[in-house]
């Protein structure tokens, strides 16, 4: 199912009857025509999510369009960091969608209370000074 | 080992190709898109003679051209870095190491970003990006959708998007922030739409138009900008709302929207939810130059020519020996400049291969005269001081070269 083609434009004619390229899209079977990109045969199935930020889980899809952002990597035929937007689809392709990574050093626990950054350590280290003249 | 490998199969790539096969050059173009045409793919306006320039047909009367004097051109390989070597330059690649004594960058153009609350969101692109999926692809954005960014580009693809059948609610400015307030101040977007008020059937924008010098003129006619718009080809543009945020799930369904003041400023209690299922975001173009950077070219900063340039004089040459740059790395103009651009720089580095004749001579004078005369006759400038920025430049290359 192809709903958003454009088949009929008033300038650019009548689009030609192209080879259809069967692919799945995170286990899920699409086709797309011969001359897609993985980006526009998705969105030609109405898939605009590519995958998700690696870190905070949110959702992020296609920007550009032309290969400037790398906003829309996918998996490849298992090569992970593939620009959707500039791999033409071919027939049994398997494309999977962008995951959330661990962040095994934001772990909530023993370590939680240790600077990360420069500001971080100067504050601590100001604030222990204080107390510690304190007592 | 290549007499000359070019970046970038657009307009001035392939043109530039073109006159270096006709001199028998040895020649390989390279392109990460998976066809050739660059950004000559995907335009479709409508000429002023009533003739359509159809971006595809023009890159394949190119590529066409190319192909009957046996041009080698490969797509999808991407170069990411350059060495200046003895003999020339080695260009790494995604499929390897290419060799050449003469180097043409012509990458073309980026679009500048321009962040609001929620643009991550699927279903958010660039307007560029909806020009592709749009007159490439044949796909539609959406069914409605909003355009965030009125400017010289926008307008124009908002008219394709209406073409194939995809409506456009409105356009409007981003909410001022940090970083965009080239794109959502209301006066800078005036002053930036005036070179294409005469498309636009308003006395609004024309009054703005007319007194153009004038600030107090241009600053009425957006105190007193329509507050339902002004209707390009039915399609209202917003100067005086902005989009403060884009909402959604897992993609895009809704925008806000608020009044502003002729300074950009939100007016409090105007909100209001459209729902669009996409949004295009235009922030305009800069130089796609980081190549040109990475083999230590020299750069200034020209804002007429869209940004950093890599310092080039007329003929198209750097002042790195066999380095040239062609098309919109030099400056934003339409794709008529950046072919025939491409011509004047495929020239130079035939006379550069040692080629002396009168014929060589004139061609490159003729070549020369033909990027004046399609800037000249340009219908849409994107920056209206492009010729001042080109005389700057001349300016700095001259210096740099004779000290």
């Amino acid at each position: 199912m192809m709903t958003n083609r454009i088949v009929n434009h008033p300038v650019l004619g009548k689009l030609e009857e192209r080879k259809v390229i069967q692919f799945t899209f995170d286990g899920k079977q699409f086709s797309g025509c011969e001359g897609d990109t993985v980006a526009s045969a998705l969105w030609a199935n109405g898939v605009k999510k590519l995958r998700v930020h690696e870190e905070s889980g949110q959702p992020r899809g296609l920007y550009c369009n032309i290969g400037h952002c790398f906003e829309c990597r996918v998996t490849v035929n298992g090569q992970p960091g593939v620009r959707a937007c500039l791999t033409k689809i071919e027939e049994n392709m398997v494309i999977e969608s962008g995951k959330q990574l661990p962040t095994p050093l934001k772990t909530k626990g023993p370590g939680d209370h240790l600077p990360r950054t420069y500001a971080e350590y100067a504050t601590k280290a100001e604030t222990s000074e204080e107390e510690n003249s304190r007592a | 080992m290549h007499d000359v490998l070019i970046i970038g199969a657009g307009p001035a790539g392939l043109a530039a190709a073109i006159a270096c096969r006709e001199w028998e050059l040895n020649v390989l173009v390279i392109d990460e898109f998976p066809q050739p045409g660059g950004r000559l793919l995907g335009q479709l306006h409508q000429e002023p003679s009533g003739r359509w320039w159809n971006g595809i047909d023009e890159a394949r009367n190119l590529l066409d051209k190319a192909n009957d004097l046996d041009t080698k051109i490969r797509c999808g390989v991407s170069a990411y870095h350059i060495e200046k070597v003895d003999h020339g330059f080695k260009v790494h690649t995604n499929q390897g190491v290419y060799e050449a004594t003469n180097l043409l960058i012509a990458t073309g153009a980026a679009e500048s970003a321009v962040p609001i609350p929620g643009w991550t969101l699927p279903g958010v692109i660039s307007i560029g990006a909806a020009q592709v999926m749009t007159n490439v692809y044949r796909v539609r954005v959406g069914h409605k959708g909003i355009i965030v960014g009125v400017n010289v580009l926008s307008v124009a693809i908002a008219r394709e998007l209406q073409l194939a059948g995809v409506e456009v609610h409105s356009m409007a400015l981003p909410a001022l922030n940090l970083v965009n307030e080239e794109h959502g101040h209301p006066k800078k977007v005036m002053d930036r739409l005036l070179p294409i008020a005469h498309l636009a059937p308003s006395a609004w924008v024309r009054l703005g138009r007319y007194f153009a010098r004038g600030t107090w003129a241009r600053n009425l006619a957006v105190r007193f900008y329509p507050r339902q718009g002004v209707k390009i080809w039915g399609i209202p543009i917003h100067l005086r709302k902005a989009v403060t945020k884009i909402n959604g799930n897992d993609q895009v369904e809704s925008v806000t929207v608020c009044d502003i003041t002729p300074d950009g400023d939100l007016i409090p209690g105007t909100e209001q939810t459209i729902s669009v299922d996409f949004v295009c975001i235009a922030g305009g173009l800069y130089p796609l130059a980081e190549l040109a950077a990475v083999l230590g070219c020299p750069f200034r900063y020209i804002e007429e020519l869209g940004g950093y340039v890599p310092v080039h004089n007329e003929q198209m040459e750097t002042p790195l020996d066999g380095l040239f740059v062609a098309g919109n790395i030099t400056g934003i103009e339409n794709a008529k400049v950046a072919r025939a651009q491409g011509t004047l720089a495929g020239l130079s580095i035939v006379k550069r291969m040692g080629q002396v004749t009168g014929e060589l001579e004139e061609m490159i004078d003729d070549a020369k005269e033909r990027v004046q005369r399609e800037r000249e006759e340009a219908i849409i400038q994107f920056h209206p001081g492009i010729q001042q920025g080109r005389i700057k430049m001349e300016a700095v290359y001259k210096k740099i070269c004779t000290t």
